[in-house]
């Protein structure tokens, strides 16, 4: 199958942003991180679409709209290998990688049951930090307490 | 740090931590001063405390302010359902500074960001006692007259153990050496041990507590906290690892002071407390030093 045929899996958008190389099991994660649920406008996706690097990956496309650098940043913590496309009148005009953030807030729940944001309204700040062998964690503001990858569950 | 909230010690620099120090030591010198007679101090104590809440009140009135507050949450309006962030917004209508103690994890800084006045953490759960390490810094410099380079030992809770997390995030201004004895199930969080390294100074870490105290010039003892154990089995199991007795003091350094931040259970046999080393009592009293210095700093009145 030609390169060209696997983007039309997935409609062709005219303008607006293709996200590839999702982890196909995070493509849900992905959407309900960017809001992606919550627009009015056209949204394509795929799962289990073939991937030279990955072996397998997802592809999410949506229509006339466009995302600033520290909104898709957001999801870096969940498609680290993510790739975003932007699309105007057919042609690619923009591609690049996400960039995993400095400071995460709203997103994702904190791991510590006694904390602060667990008890009662209070929105979750955490700084992005990596331990002595370069792992990425999430510092809650407020209990201090680090949230590792396996552990981040998104509100 | 007028205005300046103080909800974890890393809230403070090398300067501020020494400025503090500099001044509770005035205040050990004269510790009756007027200078907050038209200040009022909310003290809220969520969850009970003898040591910390006594300190800060007597701290405050010593210094002429007027205390208003509770000393459990059965007594406050929480028992109604009533938010953190309500209770300190109204608390902040009727005070100056608010000083807390809440057995969640994170609600000082939550406070802290909610409410128009300063607030002093005096505890929040396992996380911070800022003023516990004030205190305990305060200790060591008037016994050894200085802070740095001094080898200080660890027993204890050491994972669990907030006072012992915090001090050490300290002395890493200090270029401490740090022996840190704990049961293996207990042993300092690897975070901890990383702002040592980060700092490039150095630690080890025993199980045995004999073998090192010829080591240290302080000897820093903690409680095995039941409360904070998940497993009560687990607890069990290490609640009686170390008892320091008078005899186990013979071949320490002559200026060892032994230091704990009470209550003490069993770790410290009572013959300790006649010796010279023994420590822990004075301690707590320079407890009301270091919180005078603080909320007159705060309050901008030094």
């Amino acid at each position: 199958m030609s390169d060209k045929r696997k983007e039309l899996i997935v409609s062709a958008i005219s303008n607006g942003t293709v996200i590839d190389h999702i982890p196909t099991d995070r493509v849900f994660q992905v959407i309900k991180i960017l809001g992606l649920d919550q627009l009015s406008n056209p949204l394509y996706f795929g799962v289990n679409l073939e991937s030279k690097k990955f072996g397998s990956k997802g592809i999410i496309k949506v229509s006339n709209k466009f995302f600033e650098h520290e909104e898709i940043n957001k999801i870096a913590l969940v498609a680290p290998s993510a790739t975003l496309i932007e699309i105007r009148d057919y042609e690619v005009v923009d591609k690049r990688d996400v960039i995993i953030p400095e400071t995460v807030d709203k997103i994702v729940k904190c791991v510590n049951p006694n904390c602060i944001t667990n008890k009662e309204e209070v929105t979750t700040h955490f700084n992005v930090i990596y331990d002595e062998n370069n792992v990425m964690k999430l510092s809650c503001r407020y209990c201090e307490k680090n949230t590792s990858k396996e552990n981040i569950f998104f509100i | 740090m007028k205005n300046k909230s103080l909800v974890s010690i890393n809230d403070y620099t090398k300067d501020e931590i020494i400025r503090i120090l500099d001044l509770a030591e005035s205040f050990e010198r004269q510790p009756r001063q007027d200078i907050l007679k038209d200040k009022v101090i909310a003290s809220l104590f969520f969850e009970p405390s003898t040591r910390t809440r006594l300190s800060f009140e007597s701290a405050a009135q010593q210094l002429g302010a007027s205390v208003i507050g509770f000393s459990s949450a059965a007594t406050s309006s929480v028992q109604k359902g009533e938010t953190l962030k309500d209770t300190i917004l109204t608390v902040s209508n009727y005070s100056d500074l608010i000083v807390m103690r809440h057995s969640v994890d994170g609600s000082a800084r939550w406070a802290s960001e909610v409410s128009p006045v300063p607030i002093i953490n005096a505890g929040d759960g396992a996380n911070q006692h800022p003023t516990q390490c004030l205190l305990d810094l305060y200790s060591i410099r008037k016994t050894q007259g200085t802070l740095d380079n001094l080898d200080i030992m660890f027993v204890g809770d050491l994972k669990y153990g907030r006072t012992v997390h915090s001090l050490t995030m300290a002395l890493c201004h200090f270029n401490t050496r740090f022996h840190l004895v704990s049961p293996v199930e207990l042993k300092l969080p690897s975070a901890v041990k990383q702002h040592i390294k980060s700092a490039k100074l150095q630690y080890e870490q025993y199980t045995e507590l004999s073998e090192v105290i010829p080591k240290a010039d302080i000897l820093y003892m903690t409680r095995i906290q039941r409360e904070r154990f998940p497993d009560p089995i687990e607890y069990e199991k290490v609640k009686n690892s170390y008892n320091l007795t008078l005899s186990m003091l013979e071949n320490a350094r002559p200026n060892l002071k032994v230091l704990h931040p009470l209550p003490r259970v069993n770790e410290i046999n009572t013959d300790v407390d006649s010796s010279p080393m023994a420590y822990y009592f004075q301690q707590a009293q320079n407890g009301v030093y270091v919180r005078q210095a603080l909320m007159a700093a705060i309050l901008g009145r030094v």
